[in-house]
């Protein structure tokens, strides 16, 4: 109220230099619907936080794959892989990974079955179709790895800080009720039911157990219900530590080292997914750094406005319809119609979210396919002067 | 119809065109994220709803974007009249009707038309097996989302036999489907195939088979959105030889958010290459009236020439995009956004186009 000549609402600056240089920031984690640019940022944030001295793994979902190979990681194995051609004067450093959810899914089965229940399991056909092709999937391996990471790190300080890149969900709260939902289903009636007759005799099974296993089997045969049954009851014994992983997870994404941000295009849709978001994050206590808003269009280079140009160019048409001048002024409209419209957008969602520290990133010319790309990016979103 | 069809430059309407799709029922719309496939899809919804013909316009992501686009309340799970589609050469429209998709509701719906379960339906959701189906059990999800759009399409066919009794929900002449992104359509499209492998025999198989022969059969077509740059264009590229790899159909590419074509080829080339006599320039712009500073006309000339430079990226682009060898359609990026208006406008682009 005392700042009545502010041109726009002002949402705080995202200090995106002051958030990479403090230690105690252990995780990023960038998240906004798909097309965003999500994967691009990430990688900016962290190539940035390497070249300023810290010890940086980023984990990527789908990169481009020109982006993919200019920082080695093409080939899908699930391991970090140092990015070569970086600047490690600070004393920082910078590995890449692009998550392989198979992989790791058939990992965590390796390490918590006996070596014979970890054939079977990854044998069934309800566990490749689980852990290869069906969504939902990516999310949950998504935390999974960006656990083991953080576990690792703590454990041998190689890493101290990681730069997580989300799955493109259809929602991005997918990926942040991953761990949750796991765990209200391992406490769930139904595993017990889907355990129970491969266990133990029938006399347990009450009448409502009867009616639902019946039920089951008239949707999915019987065969085909004996087959998830096997599978379940061979995944049991994991389920527990499946469980508190999950939960561990979820604690780590509520420490202060973690620090989410919301990436977003100056798109009614995009900017909306993030609104959601960080009302989500801010519910479930999620400790959130702030707004990056990429792809501005860039700003006009002259004061006239749209309606001027209309008017003129519309004068000169009526006189020359191919009157190149009134392409320029045409133009221009457009550009500053634009221009105008996203800053109402951006507007509309600092006015909702008065406290949400926000950095904005222009649009460049062409994608962003190798470091100086990279670095071009990291650059934009630490100068918001 | 293999051509690009740029929607400026003197296109005109053609009463008598022949549609490109006069086969297809089931409409698929896709797209990397950020190419705006929604707005796509409503507009080749309302394209379709012409001439008296009815379509409906399915999402499946949880969104609401329809409810928004058009401005009205959220939809719930019910098919609801939603807008008058673009009306043809004689001023007749036809209807175009929305469903939100809500995969709970249809989950229920689903158990008790094919298996009759009533009462053991609801014991199903007090076990947490509803919760679980419709968010943890892998594809569930997709089987009962295309599961949904199969059964909207077929009503359709059984009509044709029975010739329609008055008490039969709406038929619809095409249902278009605003589909989950490029990057996750053919695992979408192909979960029933998945879940046929997986059940040998009985009902899930059964049901699943017809699904799967409905998505693999010239009644339908799977149209994928894009932009004019780099990474959607690659996407859009191996979207298509992934759903070709699984047997599905390919429709065509729908090229949005394309940059206004104010100037032609040649003025671009003299803009980029600096050979516009400025002097010329201001003495129009005064002509019309406009105040010329000492900057104006180098501003204008770099916007420009930067314009310039993203309308030559955009052409390298849209070269690979005709490679593709699938009909292309063009659509303009719309400065003050999308609204109904906006939609309509498209749809008639898209009319004009041969698509609808």
């Amino acid at each position: 109220m005392s700042t009545p000549r502010t041109r726009r609402a002002d949402a705080p600056v995202l200090d995106v230099d002051a958030l990479i240089d403090d230690r105690s920031t252990e995780i990023i984690v960038c998240c906004g619907s798909g097309g965003v640019g999500k994967t691009t940022t990430s990688a900016a944030l962290a190539l940035r936080a390497a070249e300023r001295g810290r010890k940086v793994v980023v984990l990527t979902i789908d990169p481009a794959r020109r982006l993919a190979q200019s920082m080695g990681i093409e080939q899908l194995d699930n391991t970090p892989r140092p990015v070569a051609d970086i600047d490690v004067s600070g004393g920082g450093s910078l590995d890449a990974m692009m998550l392989d959810m198979k992989r790791t899914f058939d990992e965590v089965v390796e390490s918590q079955a006996s070596a014979e229940k970890a054939r079977q399991i990854l044998e069934n056909p309800f566990y490749v179709a689980l852990s290869s092709s069906f969504a939902g999937t990516q999310e949950y391996m998504a935390m999974e790895k960006l656990g083991q990471l953080h576990r690792e790190a703590l454990a041998d300080g190689t890493y101290d800080l990681i730069v997580v890149d989300t799955p493109p969900s259809r929602s991005a709260l997918d990926f942040l009720d991953a761990p949750e939902r796991l765990s209200s289903f391992l406490d769930g009636r139904l595993i017990r039911l889907l355990i129970a007759p491969a266990r133990g005799p029938a006399r347990l099974m009450t009448a409502g157990f009867s009616v639902v296993t019946n039920a089951l089997g008239k949707i999915l045969g019987g065969q085909m219900l004996r087959d998830v049954q096997t599978f379940v009851t061979a995944l049991d014994t994991l389920f527990g530590s499946f469980r508190q992983r999950a939960e561990q997870t979820f604690a780590l994404l509520q420490a202060d080292a973690t620090a989410f941000v919301v990436v977003a295009a100056p798109e009614p849709d995009a900017l909306r997914e993030a609104a959601y978001f960080v009302d989500r994050l801010t519910d479930d206590h999620m400790p959130l750094a702030g707004l990056v808003v990429n792809r501005a269009s860039p700003s006009a280079r002259t004061a006239l406005s749209a309606e001027e140009a209309i008017t003129a160019a519309d004068r000169l048409r009526a006189g020359d319809s191919s009157s190149l001048t009134a392409g320029l002024l045409q133009l221009h409209a457009d550009r500053v119609r634009i221009i105008e419209r996203e800053q109402r957008l951006r507007e509309r969602f600092a006015a909702s979210h008065p406290s949400v520290p926000t950095a904005v990133v222009p649009a460049m010319a062409s994608d962003i396919h190798d470091l100086d790309g990279l670095r071009e990016i990291g650059e934009a979103l630490a100068d918001q002067g | 119809m293999c051509t690009p069809a740029p929607y400026a430059g003197g296109v005109s309407a053609h009463p008598d065109r022949p549609v490109d799709w006069p086969q297809v029922r089931l409409h698929v719309v896709t797209g990397k994220g950020g190419t705006g496939k929604s707005t796509v899809a409503a507009a080749l919804a309302l394209a379709l709803a012409s001439s008296g013909r009815n379509v409906l316009l399915c999402e499946v992501e949880g969104r609401q974007g329809i409810a928004r686009m058009f401005d009205v309340d959220p939809l719930p799970y019910e098919e609801r009249r939603i807008a008058k589609g673009a009306p043809d050469a004689t001023g007749r429209a036809g209807q175009v009707n929305a469903l939100h998709i809500d995969v709970e509701a249809a989950l229920l719906e689903y158990l008790a038309m094919y298996y009759k379960l009533g009462r053991a339906g609801k014991a199903l959701d007090r076990f947490g097996v509803i919760d679980f189906a419709t968010t943890i059990a892998p594809g569930v999800r997709d089987v009962l989302l295309t599961g949904k759009v199969y059964e909207a399409v077929q009503r359709q066919a059984r009509s044709e036999k029975k010739s329609g009794r008055g008490r039969d929900p709406v038929l619809y002449d095409a249902v278009v489907l605003d589909a989950p992104p490029t990057g996750r359509i053919s695992q979408f499209l192909g979960v029933n195939s998945e879940l046929a492998g997986l059940a040998k025999v009985g009902p899930v198989k059964t049901q699943a088979d017809k699904v799967m022969e409905l998505l693999r059969s010239p009644r339908t077509a799977v149209h994928l959105v894009t932009i004019l740059e780099e990474m959607p264009v690659q996407e859009t590229s191996d979207g298509i030889a992934e759903l070709r790899a699984a047997g599905l159909p390919v429709g065509g590419v729908v090229v949005n958010l394309v940059r206004p074509q104010a100037l032609g080829a040649g003025a671009l080339a003299r803009v980029r290459d600096g050979d516009v006599d400025p002097t010329a320039i201001a003495s129009e712009l005064t002509r019309a009236m406009v105040d010329v500073d000492a900057g104006l006309v180098g501003s204008l000339l770099d916007e420009a020439r930067d314009h310039a430079v993203r309308r030559q990226l955009e052409d390298e682009q849209r070269e690979l995009v005709a490679a593709e060898g699938v009909p292309t359609y063009e659509l303009p990026r719309i400065a003050g956004g999308i609204d109904h208006g906006a939609l309509l406008e498209m749809a008639q682009m898209l009319r004009e186009q041969g698509m609808a």
